[in-house]
């Protein structure tokens, strides 16, 4: 009987910490919730209905009224730009977290190894984070200067491009040829790869280095080369940072302020004040990205492995 | 054991090429392909490291030059005209100084107030089980995920006719009109939603997740409370994440277009006033002149490389000193997902 009384004190006492548990970490989190609540879910569902409306700011006085999928099919199939925008950002956004994905892994296999100055090398690699940020992105690609300076170098110079001539003799060899001009137009912005892949090449680093030396060793007297091993071994214990890297990567290229269809949203909203049709923009365009990265890591996280 | 000790040592007063015919040539072969190794290596290396180099080398170098050294074709990267009369046009077109007190301000005090709310979201989701805890995680995520830009038109209206459960609208019959004031930055900043704050939650959360939670059980034990708990014993420890997330946020707040421009228009920023650069001297060679005038492209572009550079700068000294905390935090909290 008396047992019985003490189990159910404890019991009591346990929910009752539990309880206490729960109201502190709610405390904690609540500026998250309260932030959340007012600051993304109103303008979410404000921004997701005015997709809908067709908006009039006069007077300071916002008039909304429901139109339908005026706005969406305004964005498809009136607006002259915004279609090709959405679809060549989408493909770059494709085929360049592919290329700083593989390039961040290349790159931390080399740091990864012990050389004079990796320290320096590996700051280095850091710095296009800091540097590379904001405002600075758009500047950068927006020098036109550089950009002649490029093209007068290139004329000057005809034929002695070293992805030049190997393209047009790839070329001649006829295959796949859209296929090559993909990763050759990589390989030419391998600058804005290497910008864009500081914080991957940091993640991937931090992760080759948990992978304890002694299961290479273990490999290497088994008679397993430095290829086998990297396949067998490197890929698998870091392969829950490819599905970190894929969605940071894509995460960050979508948020870049030199995008075309983020600027293009931009003009629509501030320049031409049309609130409506840039919500609509600007939710196809999120939900596009949502579904490539759910689609995508969802493929990846079928193949990650777990060690632990 | 002796024997092969006396092995070890003969084959180490050998010299180098008999200890090779002994291997059969295997160890001729190893100097040879390590050696291949890392001089492939440090080409790579070194032009990769060139490559992210060159631009801010560049752009040293243009912003020395004076105009008459953009055309002249011999002039590569030596000025043969020195000069820092960009840099005082540059400073003048951006109002340098007061920029740089207003921008060092608001990024000092937006860094301080986003990571300590961070700080304590983080720890509640690290060290604390509630009921739907897996959902609003979820919630973070997504926030990560969700350009600014897809919400910024309903705030840009939700600013300008701000109001909190038409309590003002009672009291004044009027909205609040906070477009232009610095507030609604704050506001939103000791909310979690200023820029990239759900990576840095996510960042310290992992962090605290990490830390094993002895030291905090004996402080539960001994009678300590949550909050002093978590302000006497976790924040110590959790020093290195947040001078990273500190710095990170002080960085990216320096240079951020986005918001700067939507939340603090009014006032004179870095970011903003390096975007306006290439206008503002538009503006200024035309009141000096009194006729509107075109600019060349090289001229502007050698401005605004000297622009980019003055705001860059105070960046890489930073970068200088606290290379340590930006890179090791990181490679901290990504390892588990």
């Amino acid at each position: 009987m008396r047992k019985a009384f003490d189990m159910s004190k404890q019991k009591n006492k346990l929910a009752g910490l539990q309880k206490r548990k729960a109201i502190s970490g709610y405390l904690f989190i609540s500026p998250f919730i309260i932030g959340f609540l007012v600051f993304m879910v109103k303008p979410l569902f404000e921004s997701f209905y005015m997709s809908f409306c067709n908006v009039n700011l006069s007077a300071g006085n916002v008039t909304k009224t429901l139109a339908g999928f005026t706005n969406y099919v305004f964005a498809f199939r009136v607006d002259p730009e915004y279609n090709r925008l959405l679809w060549e950002e989408m493909s770059r956004m494709m085929v360049y977290s592919l290329a700083i994905i593989v390039f961040s892994f290349f790159v931390a296999l080399i740091l990864n190894q012990k050389f004079k100055g990796r320290a320096l090398v590996r700051a280095i690699f850091f710095l296009p984070v800091i540097l590379s940020s904001g405002v600075i992105v758009g500047i950068e690609s927006n020098n036109e200067l550089m950009a002649s300076l490029a093209q007068t170098i290139e004329q000057s110079s005809s034929g002695i491009s070293v992805t030049a001539a190997l393209e047009s003799i790839l070329r001649t060899a006829g295959v796949g040829v859209r296929a090559y001009e993909k990763v050759f137009e990589v390989i030419d912005n391998i600058y804005d790869v290497a910008l864009a892949s500081g914080i991957q090449i940091i993640i991937f680093l931090s992760g080759l280095q948990t992978i304890s030396s002694s299961m290479y060793e273990a490999a290497d007297i088994e008679g397993c080369t430095k290829w086998e091993s990297l396949w067998k071994i490197t890929f698998p214990m870091i392969s829950s940072l490819f599905l970190v890297n894929w969605i940071y990567t894509v995460v960050d290229f979508c948020m870049r302020s030199d995008n075309a269809v983020i600027e293009k949203i931009q003009k629509v909203m501030i320049d031409q004040q049309q609130y409506g049709n840039a919500s609509a923009m600007s939710w196809i365009y999120f939900f596009l990205v949502l579904a490539f990265v759910g689609v995508t890591s969802f493929f990846i996280s079928k193949r990650v492995y777990y060690y632990d | 054991m002796t024997n092969s000790h006396v092995i070890k040592a003969g084959y180490e007063k050998l010299g180098f090429w008999e200890r090779n015919k002994l291997s059969g040539g295997y160890l001729l072969q190893k100097k040879v392909s390590e050696k291949a190794v890392s001089i492939i290596r440090f080409i790579l290396l070194f032009g990769m490291c060139f490559m992210i180099l060159q631009p801010i080398l560049n752009k040293i170098s243009v912003s020395f030059m004076t105009e008459k050294d953009l055309y002249n074709p011999i002039v590569v990267s030596i000025p043969e005209h020195f000069t820092t009369g960009n840099y005082r046009l540059a400073a003048e077109l951006m109002s340098y100084s007061q920029a740089v007190m207003n921008s060092l301000i608001i990024s000092l005090t937006i860094a301080a107030l986003q990571i300590a709310v961070c700080t304590l979201v983080g720890y509640g989701f690290a060290r604390f089980d509630f009921p739907l805890k897996k959902f609003w995680f979820a919630m973070v995520i997504l926030v990560i995920l969700i350009p600014p830009q897809t919400i910024a038109s309903s705030l840009h209206l939700h600013f300008r006719f701000f109001d909190i459960l038409g309590i003002f609208k009672l009291i004044t019959g009027e909205t609040i009109n906070l477009r232009g004031s610095k507030l609604p930055y704050y506001l939103m900043s000791a909310g979690c939603m200023g820029l990239k704050n759900g990576l840095y939650i996510y960042m310290i959360r992992q962090y605290f997740r990490n830390i094993p939670g002895d030291l905090e059980e004996a402080a539960y034990v001994d009678g300590c409370g949550t909050l002093k708990t978590f302000i006497r014993i976790m924040l110590p420890q959790a020093k290195p994440i947040l001078t990273s997330c500190f710095l990170f946020a002080f960085v990216w707040q320096w240079t951020d277009g986005f918001y700067s421009r939507m939340f603090l228009g009014n006032t004179k920023l870095v970011s903003t006033a390096l975007s306006r650069i290439v206008d503002s001297l538009g503006a200024y060679i035309q009141r000096i002149n009194g006729v509107k005038t075109t600019i060349s492209v090289a001229y502007s572009n050698c401005i605004l490389s000297t622009g980019t550079l003055m705001i860059v700068m105070p960046l890489i000294v930073l970068y200088l000193f606290a290379q340590r905390a930006f890179v090791e935090s990181i490679s901290s909290t990504g390892i588990k997902m």
